[in-house]
């Protein structure tokens, strides 16, 4: 380790003093970088795989013998085949749509397990997860992004609506994966499936945790986009370049260090 | 947290860092149908383990009172060629062979003497729909103990008047809601849900359970595992 690697605090001078320039932070450890893109990888893969399965029965209703539950004009039902969505959908036809599935779930499954031990372990929860006394930062920010107010001063390395967002994605993945462990496997897991309200509702649970997620991940994209390369890179190599809250510091703010 | 005071140092350390990441990009390989095959070989085969290992062999599906029962006129058919392979139903039998005392030919009358199981459970098909019917038949663990089958032995498989052919685990054949089923809704199987014997298996993904069936063997080896399995389809799929 470099002489110039100073751990566990930010250098952080008293106001007044001439600062000593920080240039970048390591935020993102090897482990959360790791598990970031496999379960990125993962999610892509079980959205377009899904989507494959989902077309094989795109309803929630019963499957009635000669019925067609949805009707469209010849040509262009937006379910029939080779339409736009079955473009976006992986693997083909159903069997290699469930072989995507059914490997990439478990890459999913792994790599989350590991990404929150990781974080109970490390002690990195304290920087990520919303807890209550984040509640009063939530509408700031809210006004911030989407009413164009000013931007509230940053006092941590996340703000506490991306904690809650943050919070919020594993809780979706989190269900995904136990709605997912009921579609699977329902007479094993009969008691999971009584809490989701029937095979019937876990179905709808993980469809519509797939479309919640799928908000997260196109908020998550644009904000990564707004916020510029540094910020992406931070993924990747785990230094962010200057990060916004150690300048909070140099100018005397209050920091919360996680 | 762990910061840098010098431009070069930071350039040094990202390449450093980024570098650790590189075996991700091996997840390129999926690109390449050869190892994406092998890929979905490892993740199927890795399914079944998992759930194989989870199944336990005397916990029963969820049954359901008649008031819960779909009609049967609303019970969706899925055959994958004909819905009557035009069986002569006066003239069948069931051909057995394999791993058993008493290979041969044996007659509906020959189930209908071993006791009359009736079931309502759920079906639940592949293609994502469910529905609540009744099943009714011989367990397969007694006609195995009638044929004098070994049951140590590792598979039952079996063959269809369409062509359809299918193949089961032993553990799931024991199963005591695993059925020979003759009968839907009290009435004998319709032609179109199998005439005149299925499997009926609550614990299995809909299309184990085949329809028309013409020969049973029990089998330590498979030349084929199943229709819609040999052409991709997983093979345990225990529910």
């Amino acid at each position: 380790m470099s002489k110039r690697v100073t751990e566990n605090a930010v250098d952080f001078p008293a106001s007044g003093e001439p600062s000593r320039r920080v240039v970048a932070v390591y935020e993102q450890p090897v482990v959360i970088r790791w598990t970031h893109w496999l379960i990125a990888l993962a999610t892509f893969v079980l959205i377009g795989s899904g989507l494959q399965i989902f077309l094989a029965f795109p309803s929630f209703g019963p499957k009635i013998p000669q019925l067609n539950l949805v009707h469209f004009p010849q040509g262009f039902h937006p379910l029939a085949a080779g339409s736009w969505i079955h473009q976006l959908s992986l693997g083909g036809w159903l069997a290699g749509g469930e072989m995507w599935h059914f490997t990439f779930m478990w890459i999913f499954a792994g790599s989350g397990l590991v990404y929150l031990v990781y974080h109970a372990i490390s002690g990195r929860y304290k920087a990520t997860l919303f807890v209550p006394k984040d509640v009063p930062g939530v509408w700031p920010m809210v006004k911030h992004y989407f009413f164009l107010r000013r931007r509230p001063p940053l006092a941590q390395q996340y703000n506490p609506l991306q904690k809650l967002a943050y919070t919020v994605a594993v809780a979706l993945g989190i269900i995904a994966l136990l709605s997912g462990l009921v579609l699977f496997n329902p007479v094993q897991f009969s008691w999971l499936a009584a809490i989701m309200g029937g095979f019937h509702y876990a179905r709808i649970w993980h469809f519509s945790v797939m479309c919640a997620l799928v908000l997260f991940i196109v908020g998550h994209v644009i904000m990564v986009a707004i916020h510029g390369w540094s910020n992406f890179m931070s993924m990747l190599t785990g230094w962010k370049k200057s990060p916004e809250y150690v300048a909070a510091g140099i100018e005397g703010k209050q920091i919360e260090r996680g | 947290m762990k910061s840098l005071n010098d431009d070069r140092e930071f350039r040094r350390m990202s390449r450093r860092e980024l570098l650790k990441l590189s075996p991700l990009a091996l997840a390129g390989l999926i690109a390449i149908p050869r190892m994406r095959e092998s890929l979905f070989m490892g993740g199927l085969e890795f399914s079944d383990w998992a759930s194989s290992h989870w199944f336990r062999p005397q916990h029963l599906a969820p049954t359901y009172p008649d008031s819960q029962l779909g009609s049967l006129e609303r019970f969706f058919v899925n055959t994958y060629d004909v819905d009557d392979p035009g069986i002569d139903l006066d003239k069948w039998t069931l051909s057995v062979s394999g791993l058993v005392r008493q290979p041969g030919q044996y007659r509906l009358a020959d189930l209908r003497a071993l006791p009359l199981i009736s079931e309502n459970v759920r079906h639940v098909c592949v293609e994502g729909w469910d529905f609540i019917g009744n099943f009714a038949g011989t367990r397969i663990s007694d006609f195995l103990r009638l044929i004098g089958a070994d049951t140590s032995a590792r598979y039952l498989y079996t063959e269809c008047a369409d062509g359809y052919y299918e193949s089961l685990d032993m553990m799931t054949a024991l199963h005591p809601q695993s059925l020979l089923c003759y009968q839907m809704y009290g009435q004998p199987l319709q032609r179109e849900h199998g005439a005149p014997l299925r499997l009926y298996l609550p614990t299995k993904i809909g299309y184990k359970s085949a329809k028309y069936l013409t020969a049973l063997s029990v089998t330590n080896v498979l030349q084929r595992r199943g229709y819609w399995e040999d052409q991709g389809y997983d093979w345990f799929y225990s529910l």
